[in-house]
């Protein structure tokens, strides 16, 4: 029950995020091994052997994707996925805000591997104060020859560009945020190609987000096998893990994967409120499916673990609800977020989140009748598989759940309703509409 | 009849009727039936020229001619830097965005057709990036932005009352937007005179989804800086202190706080406080 710090490890070092400081303590020492004693196969497979999987939330491993940038001389690109916005997760803001040396070398060391010589961390436009803190240290970087034409004298170029979004959560679906960064506004786009062949600007892109790019740094300065030496085989190294709702320590925690979700729930987030109870938890996110007290918390915290029992790591971001929550009004806030950020591109996403939240709002006013409870089950199976990008299936996964787990509540709602909830305006009769 | 379909797929077969007596459509209506109404003449008004411009009106505007748009020489000139730093143009998008709302408080019309001059699109163009992102103002919102997240997490421990009692806080006090906005002198001019003069409340308070600060919950950002966990009389304090001028909330700043399970004296401050803002009793929806 206790925490592995190695993205954490002089976290609240005053003064971290000046490169003096950081490289006091060791930083910028991967970057000269991995530029000057490795050749950029050796850094890629490292990277590969080191069975780093991306911190983002689908857990692909970090290696094999930058092995897919094909060779040659074209312009290649490297994206920073800064833009965290699902709800429940804060690790990157607190590892750019306070560690972003940690980034930019990780970052420089993942270019040189993939023989990306334009990068972009795309950083979302609430975080106004991190990307305050990054520009301070991009330019730091730039100074101190990380950065530019001619990488530690190495011959390679690097660039790199801090790009706000403007407050779109469906910017950090990696293809929508190449969308944004060229501009336009944040769709997703058709998948394939797949960005590694034909992403940014039309050229080979690789998309790695924070806590995933912060690795990188320790791997090359000690090694594939001694990153495999923390966590499960299947899931190496740590994981800093936001937890947060009603436990009475929230905030990020780094642990190695594998260690019991009790551990983590319970333990360093110190559990729920005094008198309290946890009824449930989301493990990976508000786009995970949710678990029950009982069931999930002696699950180890891993990403095949969560996987097989029907829910999901995603960006380790824990959102607790004690029994003082309605799991109804928990249903509509989730499906409200996914349907005020859906971009509408395509239908079943679209709509199926409008219809979501109505049929929700409407057993919450307990006007529902048990019929819609088969419906809203059906749209979730409906939006599924069915979009372009994942975001209605975040929505469709932890509603479907909840419908799932806590049945007894919708059919309570759908009998009494909910009283205290404010809800939009109850949906016009289809006769009416036709008669207006 | 092709031999190639057993003959039970062949419905038409046995009942050849399902698909001759299908009703068809109601006849259409005469044209002289529907339009031909005569109406007495004091019935009918005759409609007026357009006297002022009607919505939509005629084509969309053409990329401006640079020659013919005065920009504002700093605006412009940041807009070429952000445009400098990518492999196209079109990805200056965004910071020119954000360098006209900081200029005029809002994507303004004037700002936004100086932008399209510059990087060489259409101001509808730039106008369709504004309204897809939630942080662009597309009409003046005061003066200080206080975005109050009421997702999940900070919905769990008490958010919509923080966000009530902010708007409540708000609420008294309105005013015109100052002459002085910040860096706002350029194009001041132009603006028609009904943007101006109407009223506007000098604190934009609203509610906005998750800001990923879940673990100082319930928080807001108040002119772009993270601050939590507030409590109800914290809200009435930062309006306070921002219509005051004074340093809002400083114990409350999210760049003070240590990692969770950092060392931190006297305890864990967010458990207490947590107790202020939901006790146990509280009832939230059902319970």
């Amino acid at each position: 029950m206790s925490e592995t710090r190695l993205l954490f490890r002089n976290i609240d070092e005053p003064g971290l995020a000046a490169l003096a400081t950081y490289r006091r303590l060791g930083g910028y020492t991967a970057i000269a091994k991995a530029f000057k004693e490795m050749a950029p196969d050796e850094v890629l497979e490292q990277l590969e052997s080191s069975g780093l999987r991306g911190r983002g939330g689908a857990g692909f491993s970090m290696g094999k994707k930058a092995s897919f940038l094909p060779r040659g001389d074209m312009d290649k690109y490297l994206c920073c996925n800064a833009d965290e916005s699902e709800p429940g997760a804060f690790k990157d803001r607190e590892l750019v805000q306070k560690n972003p040396h940690q980034l930019i070398e990780g970052l420089i060391i993942a270019a040189r591997a993939a023989g990306a010589n334009r990068c972009f961390i795309y950083i979302r436009g609430e975080y106004d104060l991190q990307g305050d803190i990054l520009d301070a240290a991009v330019a730091e970087a730039y100074e101190a020859g990380y950065l530019g034409a001619d990488v530690l004298g190495s011959g390679e170029q690097v660039e790199l560009v801090v790009h706000r979004g403007a407050g779109a959560y469906i910017c950090g679906e990696e293809t929508a945020l190449l969308d944004s960064l060229e501009g336009k506004r944040g769709n997703p786009r058709l998948k394939p190609p797949f960005p590694a062949v034909q992403g940014l600007y039309g050229g080979p892109t690789l998309i790695n987000n924070v806590e995933t790019l912060s690795n990188v740094p320790h791997i090359v300065a000690s090694g594939a096998d001694w990153f495999k030496g923390f966590g499960t085989e299947q899931s190496p190294g740590t994981k800093v893990v936001s937890v947060s709702g009603d436990v009475r320590r929230p905030g990020n925690y780094e642990v190695e994967l594998g260690i019991p979700t009790r551990d983590l729930i319970e333990g360093l987030a110190g559990g729920a409120l005094e008198g309290h109870q946890i009824k449930g938890f989301f493990p990976g996110g508000s786009s995970s499916p949710v678990l029950t007290g009982e069931e999930g918390l002696d699950i180890p915290y891993s990403f095949e673990a969560m996987a097989e029992a029907g829910s999901m790591l995603g960006s380790g971001s824990i959102i607790v609800f004690d029994e003082t929550t309605n799991v109804v009004e928990l249903a509509l806030r989730t499906a409200r977020f996914y349907h005020h950020e859906s971009c509408g591109k395509c239908t079943p996403c679209r709509e199926g989140t409008n219809w979501t939240v109505k049929m929700l709002e409407r057993m919450i006013r307990g006007e529902a009748t048990p019929i819609d409870l088969e419906t809203v089950a059906s749209v979730q199976t409906n939006i599924i598989g069915n979009c372009l990008c994942v975001l209605g299936d975040s929505m469709a996964m932890p509603v479907g759940s909840m419908v799932q787990k806590f049945r007894p509540e919708f059919d309570e709602a759908i009998e009494r309703g909910v009283p205290g909830v404010e809800t939009g305006g109850p949906v016009r009769p289809i006769e009416a509409s036709i008669a207006a | 009849m092709s031999p190639l379909l057993p003959k039970r797929r062949r419905p038409w077969l046995d009942d050849p009727g399902h698909i001759h007596d299908v009703p068809g459509p109601p006849p259409m209506p005469v044209e002289q039936e529907r339009v031909g109404v005569e109406l007495p003449p004091e019935e009918i008004e005759v409609l007026e020229a357009a006297t002022e411009e009607r919505e939509p009106h005629g084509d969309p505007a053409p990329v401006p001619e640079p020659a013919e748009v005065e920009v504002p020489r700093a605006l412009a000139q940041e807009i070429r830097r952000a445009m400098q730093r990518y492999p196209e143009k079109r990805s200056a998008a965004i910071p020119a965005l954000w360098a006209i709302q900081r200029r005029y408080g809002y994507c303004s019309p004037e700002g936004i057709t100086q932008a399209a001059a510059v990087i060489g699109v259409t101001p509808g163009y730039l106008q369709s990036i504004a309204s897809f992102y939630d942080l662009f103002h597309l009409a003046p919102e005061g003066e200080h932005e206080v975005l109050v997240c009421t997702n999940i997490s900070c919905w769990l421990r008490g958010a919509d009352d923080v966000f009530a009692a902010f708007k409540e806080a708000a609420a008294p006090m309105r005013s015109t937007p100052s002459e002085g906005a910040p860096g706002g002198v350029g194009g001041e001019a132009e603006q028609p005179a009904d943007v101006v003069a109407e009223e506007v409340p000098d604190l934009f308070v609203r509610h906005f989804e998750c800001l990923g600060a879940c673990d100082i919950a319930p928080m807001a950002s108040i002119d772009e800086r993270y601050f939590g966990p507030l409590t109800k009389d914290d809200a009435a304090t930062a309006v306070e202190q921002l219509r005051s001028g004074a340093d809002v909330l400083p114990d409350k700043r999210l760049e003070d706080r240590g990692a969770a399970g950092g060392k931190r004296a006297g305890g864990d401050p967010r458990i207490s406080r947590h107790s202020l803002n939901k006790p146990p009793a509280k009832a939230k929806g059902s319970k």
